[in-house]
């Protein structure tokens, strides 16, 4: 089937088999920041977003964004970066393989709550699994990235 | 993974179900697809109706509908369902994955699985849900699970009569975003109960002779008891039968004291 979908602000026509996922589709387009995990919707390692809502690339149909926009980490560079900034100065990131799909999910709650509490942040990324940090490190870096966005810390 | 040799996104209801009905073994209705998608189907025609309009959430007449595309997130964001029976539809959800996954999952797709793990289920049929069918029109929810399903036919929306009930929540899991090792819902409307127990590991049922109880005020402890008695429990991997026949008396006894003390949020 032929779809058009919209990768961080590039349309991209291609001709798909049906059963093709989104995260297979990002990333036969370049997108490589978008991993594969668990693969059965529970790590939250490929999330994206369609149309601005965090979504599961892996469990996502290609066909079903078929006339929408899609973004990945790559999409969100400047962002991605301060977020990425605070992480690698708290020790949030050490593998790195869940890094991309664990921004676009902070980014997500960013713009979704307002000054989120820890209870409500961590109540938001239960669905991004991290097997080396333990997860302090990356609410410090949370912490410390929302205070900088609100210009209270050191850029 | 399933696979899927046609992908198809109907016009209308009437498309959908002929599409269904063409070949009943061959073709499914994608809701959110995370379910199906584990699954190894082999699909000749994959029907899309994410894009028929059945993703709205309306105050109606007395009833609260919920349409079969609502995401499970919407539940614990939109205020008009936030704001009704304590919150416990968005809290009941809460807990499932994660957010992305709530995003992509539909109640339509949960409820028409009759799954039996459901959060969602266990609490609709505490609240007297009703579920809307293209053709086979509108029922209780008790009545559908109860049923042999529709096969060919598509869930369209879910009724809550919109009456003031009040509905507690409780489930455990052996991890925060895991499937509940057992899940109670208890709802209250002055002296008229519900007490509902999913996961057991069967699909959610109603536990009558603790609601009862409750009504008659025989008090929480005994209704956690009698739902214990009364309903069938099952083993798998996550828990035996024995654990979950005595997790159920606590939970349902202390979902009903959470109502006793007038509902979420109020200290005893």
């Amino acid at each position: 089937m032929r779809v058009n979908i919209t990768v961080n602000g590039i349309l991209y026509q291609r001709e798909i088999p049906c059963d093709t996922m989104l995260l297979d589709f990002v990333r036969q387009c370049g997108f490589m920041s978008v991993k594969r995990g668990c693969d059965t919707g529970n790590c939250g390692l490929c999330t994206v977003w369609v149309e601005d809502v965090p979504v599961l690339s892996c469990s996502y149909p290609a066909a079903r964004a078929d006339g929408k926009r899609v973004t990945t980490l790559e999409g969100v560079q400047e962002e991605a970066e301060s977020l990425g900034r605070c992480m690698a100065r708290q020790g949030a990131e050490q593998c790195g393989y869940c890094s991309p799909g664990f921004i676009m999910a902070v980014l997500a709650m960013a713009r979704e709550l307002d000054n989120p509490t820890d209870e409500e942040i961590a109540h938001y990324l239960e669905g991004n699994l991290c097997r080396c940090t333990g997860y302090a490190s990356q609410m410090r870096a949370i912490r410390a990235w929302m205070k900088e966005r609100r210009g209270e810390g050191e850029p | 993974m399933y696979r899927i040799e046609n992908y198809v996104f109907p016009s209308s209801l009437e498309e959908a179900c002929r599409l269904l009905n063409g070949d009943l073994r061959g073709s499914a209705v994608l809701g959110g697809g995370c379910w199906l998608r584990l699954g190894r189907r082999h699909l000749r025609n994959a029907v899309d109706i994410s894009r028929l309009g059945l993703d709205g959430i309306e105050e109606k007449e007395g009833w609260l509908e919920l349409g079969a595309g609502v995401t499970l997130r919407r539940l614990e964001t939109d205020l008009a369902v936030t704001g009704r029976f304590g919150g416990i539809l968005g809290r009941s959800v809460s807990s499932i994955v994660g957010v992305q996954f709530r995003n992509m999952v539909t109640v339509g797709g949960t409820v028409y699985a009759r799954l039996g793990f459901s959060d969602l289920i266990t609490t609709l049929l505490s609240l007297d849900a009703r579920v809307v069918f293209y053709r086979a029109g509108e029922m209780g929810l008790g009545e559908y699970l109860a049923s042999n399903g529709c096969p060919g036919d598509i869930l369209t929306a879910v009724r809550i009569p919109d009456d003031g009930r009040q509905a507690a929540y409780e489930s455990l899991r052996r991890s925060r975003t895991d499937f509940p090792v057992l899940a109670v819902a208890v709802s209250r409307l002055g002296e008229d109960w519900r007490v509902s127990v999913g996961a057991r590991p069967f699909v959610a049922a109603r536990a009558e002779r603790a609601e009862a109880c409750l009504s008659r005020g025989g008090g929480a402890d005994q209704a956690g008891e009698l739902a214990a008695q009364e309903l069938r429990f099952g083993s798998n991997l996550r828990a035996g039968e024995d654990y979950r026949r005595k997790l159920a008396a606590v939970l349902v006894r202390r979902a009903a004291q959470t109502l006793e003390r007038g509902g979420e949020g109020c200290e005893g």
